[in-house]
């Protein structure tokens, strides 16, 4: 198989339900997902809210076992322990506040043997591509949320992850900030070649940033769609004037319509 | 909830059950500690023969006397110094480091002024409870909203009308905190000064009880305000749940 | 408040404790009084005389021991606890029970079991001391942010270093309020256990003057005391407002 080489995640049939907690029923959070992620590929997930999507990045990551199915990494299964060379990016902030940023960058890479030196060199690097070397002595309470989350992702680039995983990383950004960061994210991908899973809900960022997007249903969360986008590996924020863009969009926002209106019935007869 | 309050009973029933075999066998030996089921049998030869009743009522009725004035001083006082923003400012030191001090080491001095009576032992339980009150007071009038006294100045209430049928009831879970600490304040601080020096209470019987090798008397008692102390606080403190999440607080 | 204010604050509340402290020494006399000036030179006299030094030697070592033991089995217990859901379910409200009782009720059977001397007056001040220390504990690492434990697992950290470099960070602002509690409690306690069949310490002292109705004494050391725990307790919370402002 030919293709073998070019996968670099794989799910089969993965299916998610919550144990109902204290005498409250199961949750069927997620599935059944069939996915091939391609190594080096930028792929986005939209979905309406509460349809499963940071639940399949748990499964994903390894943080979380699933009730049905297979997860393959590189080839090896996954089973609910966390493989290396997967970085994470949450969808909280998760910034230490007891570290300055300086040391929440670097907090990670002295978990492994990776020399000082090294190191130092690579957290400097992730600073000035972040634009956060005046702050490399502060304290994440005196930075913006912006901010903070751009160390929460510069902390997880230093490790050189294979396979990054984002849950909608710019969910608190304004706009103009979320478009300069996606830009950020598009040059990072390009220079590390990593494969890249983003969790969004905006459709516009979707459509700009990757190469496929899945469109998830109402809960349990399956894959509705997977459109492709066709971009040059070398966009910026400008294909948004394009025609394709639109039709992109269009497109999402059809599939999503439907979807969403079913997820907010869900919640309103479940009250 | 349920299952753990049943493995709670479970561990202590298990604790007192492993003390029992451990007296029994005689690796605890009965001059350190008799078995718990004699003590449990003591105890209620002691209550029943009334041998102890006048120390018991005096404990008790100090505690009592010393925990009402603790609780209405401290409520007056909390609602004046909530009112005088300046005072509140200057005081607030105290109150932070107030419990860092060992009240009892006050005892002797007090001994001295007023001699081995009551007093000096009324004051330190006192002196213990009435700053838990206080602190409460101004937490729980800190919190009353403030669309409710505006309410209060829309009905024309004068400002003792207003502490007494507004601000007080609003603040009641957090008096209740108060009251609770107050509560066991003032009898750590009446057993505590009976144990040190003095002539009558369950403390002294204790204590002297200690000096005289008599375990048939001592751990009774040691086990009689140990049942008291924990029913009365349990008692509050879920008189203290249960007014908290009637309001939604908890 | 800024810092200058509560320094402003402190100093009045200082001054007037003094000048309440004065007031009360002309009304009552030299019967059962002594002013605070008497008071501060006999307290300076009493540090001079050889024959103090082993009390103030003696209270500072059991005192020291005690809090040692206070805080390392309080974090022990609070770790566990705090860590182990249905153990802390279980465990904590009788951790809050013992606090509520008068624990110089427990002291005769500290004595009997250690013994008089020192170890009964260092385990009575742990006894006091671990409770705060535990509770805080618990809570504390109760109340740490899932996401802090979930970086922590993407990071493959070892359950050793989940605990030394997230949870204990991550809990230590008001773990060091419970120390700080603790702190106090494990003082009053080792005081009080020396104000109780006790031939040595502080507690000692002031016990055995009241027999010898010696004024001079009760004042100076029930003033050290004071002073001591109150400067302690101010240090102490002014680290733990600095810890809790970094969040
Ligand atoms: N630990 C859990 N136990 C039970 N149910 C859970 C648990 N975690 C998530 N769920 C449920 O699973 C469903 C999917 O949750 P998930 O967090 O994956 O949604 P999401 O798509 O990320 O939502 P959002 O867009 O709001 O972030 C939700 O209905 C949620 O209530
Ligand atoms: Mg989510």
């Amino acid at each position: 198989m030919s293709n073998e080489r070019h996968v670099h995640v794989s799910l089969r049939g993965v299916t998610k339900i919550f144990r109902g907690a204290g005498g409250t029923p199961p949750v069927h959070a997620l599935g059944p997902i069939d996915l091939d992620l391609r190594r080096g590929e930028f792929f986005a997930v939209v979905g309406p809210s509460g349809c499963g999507k940071s639940t399949l990045l748990e499964v994903l990551a390894g943080l979380s076992e699933v009730t049905e199915g297979e997860v393959r990494f590189e080839g090896k299964p996954i089973h609910g322990e966390i493989m290396d060379g997967v970085g994470v990016v949450f969808q909280e902030d998760a910034c230490f506040p007891w570290m300055n940023i300086y040391d929440n960058i670097a907090f990670g890479l002295r978990q492994t043997s990776i020399t000082a030196t090294e190191i130092e060199g690579r957290v400097k690097r992730a600073l000035s591509m972040m634009g956060l070397t005046p702050f490399a002595q502060s304290y994440p309470a005196q930075l913006s949320g912006g901010m903070r989350q751009r160390v929460c992702i510069a902390r997880t680039l230093v490790l050189q992850p294979r396979l990054i995983l984002l849950d909608e990383p710019f969910g608190a950004l304004d706009q103009q900030t979320r478009l300069l960061m996606g830009e950020e994210l598009l040059r990072l991908w390009r220079e590390t070649g990593a494969t890249i899973f983003l969790i969004t809900h905006a459709l516009d960022e979707a459509a700009m940033l990757a190469d496929r997007i899945g469109v998830m249903s109402a809960r349990p969360g399956r894959l509705l769609e997977i459109v492709e986008t066709g971009w040059a590996r070398d966009r910026d924020s400008r294909i948004v004037e394009t025609d394709e863009f639109g039709r992109i969009t269009a497109r999402l926002w059809q599939w999503l319509r439907g979807e969403s209106m079913k997820s907010i019935d869900q919640s309103s007869t479940a009250a | 909830m349920k299952r753990t309050g049943i493995l709670r009973i479970l561990v202590i029933a298990g604790l007192i059950g492993l003390l029992e075999v451990l007296c029994r066998v005689g690796v605890i030996d009965n001059f350190t500690m008799p078995p718990p089921s004699r003590i449990a049998y003591d105890l209620w030869r002691i209550l029943i023969t009334g041998k102890f009743n006048a120390a018991i009522a005096k404990t008790f009725s100090n505690a009592a006397l010393a925990f009402v004035l603790a609780v209405t001083i401290g409520i007056a006082a909390g609602v004046i110094i909530h009112a005088m923003r300046p005072l509140r400012e200057a005081l607030d030191p105290f109150f932070a480091t107030y419990y860092a001090i060992p009240v009892l080491a006050f005892y002797p001095l007090l001994i001295i002024l007023f001699g081995l009576g009551d007093a000096p032992k009324i004051i330190i339980a006192f002196m213990l409870g009435v700053v838990a009150i206080i602190v409460n007071t101004l937490n729980g009038l800190d919190r009353v909203p403030r669309v409710l006294l505006k309410t209060a100045r829309m009905a024309r209430l004068n400002p003792i009308a207003t502490a007494i049928k507004i601000t007080l009831p609003s603040a009641t879970p957090y008096l209740l905190t108060g009251i609770k600490f107050a509560v066991a304040y003032s009898l750590i601080g009446i057993i505590g000064s009976e144990f040190v020096m003095s002539t009558n209470g369950i403390g002294f019987e204790i204590a002297f009880a200690y000096n005289n090798f008599d375990n048939a008397t001592m751990y009774p008692l040691i086990l009689l305000v140990m049942i008291v102390s924990i029913s009365i606080n349990t008692g509050l403190g879920l008189w203290e749940k249960m007014l908290l999440s009637r309001r939604g607080l908890r | 408040m800024n810092g200058t204010g509560r320094w402003q604050g402190t100093l009045i509340l200082i001054v007037a404790l003094i000048v309440l402290w004065q007031i009360l020494y002309w009304i009552v006399g030299d019967i059962a009084l002594r002013s605070p000036w008497q008071t501060l030179s006999f307290t300076v006299k009493l540090l001079q005389k050889p024959s103090f030094w082993p009390h103030l030697i003696e209270t500072g070592k059991a005192f020291a021991a005690a809090l040692f033991f206070a805080v390392a089995l309080g974090l022990a217990i609070g770790m566990t606890l705090g860590l182990k859901r249905i153990a802390g379910d279980v465990f904590e409200p009788m951790l809050v029970a013992l606090y509520s009782i008068p624990k110089v009720t427990l002291y005769p059977i500290l004595l009997l079991t250690f013994g008089l001397g020192i170890s009964a007056k260092i385990a009575f001040g742990a006894l006091h001391g671990f409770i705060p220390v535990s509770l805080f504990t618990i809570n504390a690492v109760r109340n740490v942010r899932p996401i802090f434990l979930k970086t922590g697992r993407v990071l493959r950290l070892n359950r050793f270093t989940m605990i030394t470099r997230i949870v204990f960070p991550a809990a230590m602002p008001e773990i060091f309020s419970g120390l700080r509690i603790g702190f106090s409690l494990t003082m009053i306690g080792t005081v009080l256990g020396e104000m109780f069949a006790s031939q040595k310490g502080l507690g000692y002292l002031l016990m055995n003057a009241i027999g010898l109705h010696n004024v001079d004494i009760i004042m100076a050391i029930t003033f050290m005391l004071v002073v001591f725990a109150a400067s302690m307790s101010g240090l102490l919370l002014a680290i733990d407002r600095r810890l809790h402002r970094r969040v």
